[in-house]
C-alpha cells in the first residue's frame, strides 16, 4: 500500500527552487531515507510532508487523503527534529504525554501508554526527570517516544542522529532499524550521511538540487548508480574516462574492455574494494595491470592505497582488507593489481 | 580613573540618599544640622486625601500601562522574531525611538494631537503616553525571551497535534513567562515614576509624581514629601530587582547565559 505519494511537487524560497516536480511514493511500513549533501531540498521535502511549507504546485497524499489543506497538526505524521525539540518547562514524563491531551485516553491509560512508550525507548523510570537533565542520546530518546506514543501513520525524523557522537550514533542506528520493525510504522529518514542511509534504509532518494537523482535499495544505489554524481556521493568510487576505439571502450589506465560500446559513454567508475592488489607470490588473476604505491591511509582493519597507473593522470584508491600476515606496502612500491570488467560502472558524463 | 569613577557615582546618587535622611529628620526645614529621628512625617502620609487619590491614580495608570505596554510588546517582539516581512527594521526602529526622543517632545506634541482631535485629556490620555515610552522597554525584554525559544519547540506542539493558539498557551506562553512578568513589572516602574508625560496629559486627576511636584510650593510640606519620595524610590529599586532576578531565572531555566539586560 502506498503510504505517502507526491506527484509534480515543487517548492520556491524566493528565486531558489528548492523542490523540482517531486513525484515519489513511499509504501507502508517502509524504512525510507532521503539523502543528499546539504542544501538538496530534502529537509525542505520532509517538512512538506509534515505541513511546515506549503507547497505551490502537484500534490501531496498521505495515505490515499490530500493534504492540500490540511494543517500540521491534523496530519497523521509525527516528527523527531533535528534539536529534538524537547519542551524545557516540561518533564520527561510531560513531554511524551504532550500529544494525548486531545486523545481519547483516560488519564491513568495516559499515565500507562506514555510508560510502555518510555520503556520502548530504553528510558524506564526516567519520566520525572528534568528536560534539561538529559544527555544528547536521552532527548532524542524522549523525541522518539514522544512522537511514537501517538501513532502515527508516518514518522518523520530530521537528522536525528547528527547531534551525536560516533559510537552513539552507530548504536542509534540500529536501535531506529530495531523499532521501525517493531511498531511496523513508515519512517522517513532525513541524513546527509551515507553510510547511515545505507544501513537503516529499504530505500533510498538520493537528492541533488532540488530534484532525485536515484531512488533503489541501498544496495543497487552502491553497486549501480545512475550518475556519476550519485556514485562519488555514495562511498568513494574511482572514475576514469573512457575513449571510444572502433566499436569498443578504452579506460585510461586500465585498458579496453569487451562491454558494448555506448555512444554517450565518457567515464567509468569502479569500488575501490572490487579491486585488489596482487601480492608478491599471488597468482594472476582477472584483469591484470601493473601500477606504483604513490599513498597509503592505515586504518587498522583496512589499508586504503593510491596507486598510480600509466596512462592516468590521478590515482585510484584501492581497499585491501588487513588480513594476518599481509604486509603493508611501502610507498614507491611497484605492484600488480587486478580487477574485474564486472565491476566497473558506465556514465554518461 | 577610579577616583573618577567614584566622584560620579556619588554625585550621582548622594541626593538620593539625602532623601530618606531628611525623611526621618524632625524638622520642617530641609537643612543640616539633622535635629532628631521621627516617623511623624511617614504617619501624616495616608492622611492627606489629595495624596491617596494620587497614588491611587497613579497605581491604576501604572498597572494599565504595564499589561498594554506588554501585551503590544508581545505581539511586536514575537513578530520581529519570528517572522520575516517588508519594513521591518524601519517598523522596529520607530517603536523603539521614544527610547531616546526627549519625553517634553513627546508630551508636548502628544497633547497638541490629542487637542487637536477635540479629545479631552484625563488617566486615559496618560496611559496611552505612558504606554508609547513604555513599549520600547517591553519590547527590549520580550524580545530576548523570543529569541531564547528553539522555533522548532513551537514546531513539535503543532506537529504534537496543538494549534496556533493552543501552542502559544503550552509551550510559549510557559517560556517566555519570566520575560512577561518582568515587562510588566519595568513599565509598572516607569510609568509609576514618570512625571513630564503625566503633567502635561493629566487634567483633574494628578498622578504621584504630579502631585508631588505641586506639594514643593509648600515649604510645611517638604518632609512629607521626602517621605513618599523615600517610599517611591524603595519601591521602584525593589521592583527593578524583582524584575531583572525573574528574567535571568528564566534565562538560567532555559539554559542560556544570563549575560546583558537593563541592570
Amino acid at each position: 500500500m502506498t503510504m505517502i505519494s507526491l506527484s509534480g511537487v515543487n517548492k520556491h524560497y524566493d528565486s531558489y527552487h528548492a523542490l523540482r516536480n517531486i513525484n515519489l511514493d513511499i509504501e507502508a511500513g517502509e524504512f525510507f531515507s532521503l539523502l543528499g549533501p546539504s542544501g538538496c531540498g530534502k529537509t525542505t521535502l520532509l517538512r512538506t510532508i509534515a505541513g511546515f511549507e506549503d507547497i505551490e504546485s502537484g500534490t501531496l497524499k498521505i495515505a490515499g487523503a490530500d493534504m492540500a489543506q490540511v494543517p500540521p497538526n491534523r496530519r497523521p505524521t509525527n516528527m523527531v527534529f533535528q534539536s529534538y525539540a524537547i519542551f524545557p518547562h516540561l518533564n520527561v514524563a510531560q513531554n511524551v504525554a504532550f500529544g494525548l491531551r486531545k486523545s481519547d485516553l483516560s488519564k491513568p491509560e495516559q499515565t500507562r501508554v506514555v510508560g510502555e512508550a518510555l520503556e520502548m525507548v530504553g528510558l524506564d523510570g526516567f519520566g520525572a526527570r528534568a528536560a534539561n537533565a538529559l544527555s544528547g542520546g536521552q532527548r532524542q530518546r524522549v523525541a522518539l517516544a514522544r512522537a511514537l506514543v501517538l501513532k502515527p501513520k508516518v514518522l518523520l525524523l530530521d537528522e536525528p542522529l547528527s547531534a551525536l557522537d560516533k559510537k552513539l550514533r552507530e548504536q542509534m542506528q540500529l536501535e531506529l532499524r530495531r523499532l521501525q520493525r517493531q511498531v511496523g510504522i513508515t519512517f522517513i529518514l532525513v541524513t546527509h550521511d551515507q553510510e547511515e542511509a545505507l544501513i537503516m534504509s529499504d530505500r533510498i532518494a538520493v537528492m541533488f538540487e532540488g530534484q532525485i537523482a536515484q531512488l533503489a535499495d541501498p544496495q543497487t544505489l552502491y553497486r549501480a548508480p545512475a550518475s556519476r554524481k550519485v556514485g562519488e556521493f555514495i562511498g568513494t568510487m574511482n572514475v576514469m574516462p573512457v575513449a571510444q576505439n572502433a566499436g569498443s571502450l578504452v579506460i585510461a589506465g586500465l585498458g579496453q574492455v569487451s562491454a558494448p560500446a555506448r555512444d554517450t559513454v565518457s567515464h567509468a567508475g569502479i569500488r575501490p574494494e572490487t579491486m585488489s592488489i596482487l601480492f608478491p607470490g599471488e597468482p594472476d588473476r582477472d584483469r591484470v595491470a601493473a601500477a606504483t604505491i604513490a599513498d597509503r591511509a592505515y586504518y587498522g582493519d583496512m589499508t586504503y592505497y593510491e596507486v598510480g597507473l600509466d596512462g592516468l593522470d590521478k590515482t585510484l584508491t584501492i581497499s585491501m582488507k588487513n588480513l594476518m600476515g599481509r604486509e603493508i606496502l611501502e610507498i614507491g612500491t611497484p605492484v600488480r593489481i587486478s580487477w574485474r570488467e564486472d565491476a566497473l560502472v558506465f556514465f554518461d558524463q | 580613573m577610579r577616583a573618577y569613577t567614584w566622584t560620579y557615582l556619588i554625585f550621582l546618587y548622594a541626593p538620593i540618599v539625602l532623601l530618606p535622611l531628611f525623611a526621618f529628620n524632625d524638622s520642617t526645614t530641609i537643612a543640616f544640622p539633622l535635629q532628631g529621628f521621627t516617623t511623624k512625617w511617614f504617619a501624616q502620609l495616608p492622611t492627606i486625601p489629595a495624596l491617596t487619590s494620587s497614588v491611587w491614580t497613579s497605581v491604576k495608570i501604572a498597572s494599565i500601562t504595564a499589561i498594554l505596554s506588554t501585551i503590544l510588546g508581545v505581539c511586536a517582539a514575537r513578530a520581529a522574531v519570528r517572522y520575516r516581512f517588508i519594513g521591518k527594521r524601519p517598523i522596529m526602529g520607530l517603536i523603539m525611538l521614544p527610547l531616546v526622543l526627549p519625553e517634553i517632545i513627546v508630551a508636548v506634541s502628544l497633547l497638541v494631537v490629542f487637542l487637536q482631535l477635540g479629545l479631552s485629556i484625563g488617566s486615559w490620555s496618560v496611559i496611552a503616553g505612558h504606554t508609547l515610552i513604555c513599549m520600547p522597554f517591553a519590547i527590549s525584554i520580550l524580545n530576548s525571551s523570543f529569541q531564547n525559544i528553539d522555533p522548532a519547540l513551537e514546531e513539535a506542539s503543532l506537529d504534537l497535534g496543538e494549534t496556533r493558539f493552543s501552542t502559544f498557551y503550552r509551550v510559549t506562553l510557559p517560556l517566555i513567562w519570566p520575560g512577561l512578568i518582568a515587562s510588566l513589572l519595568i513599565s509598572f516602574t516607569i510609568s509609576l515614576d514618570e512625571f513630564i508625560i503625566a503633567f502635561f496629559l493629566s487634567s483633574t486627576e494628578p498622578t504621584l509624581p504630579v502631585y508631588l511636584w505641586s506639594q514643593l510650593r509648600f515649604p510645611t510640606k517638604l518632609p512629607v514629601v521626602m517621605a513618599l519620595g523615600t517610599l517611591l524610590v524603595c519601591l521602584s529599586i525593589l521592583l527593578l530587582a524583582l524584575a531583572e532576578t525573574l528574567r535571568r531565572r528564566g534565562l538560567r531555566k532555559a539554559g542560556q547565559s544570563t549575560e546583558g539586560g537593563f541592570l
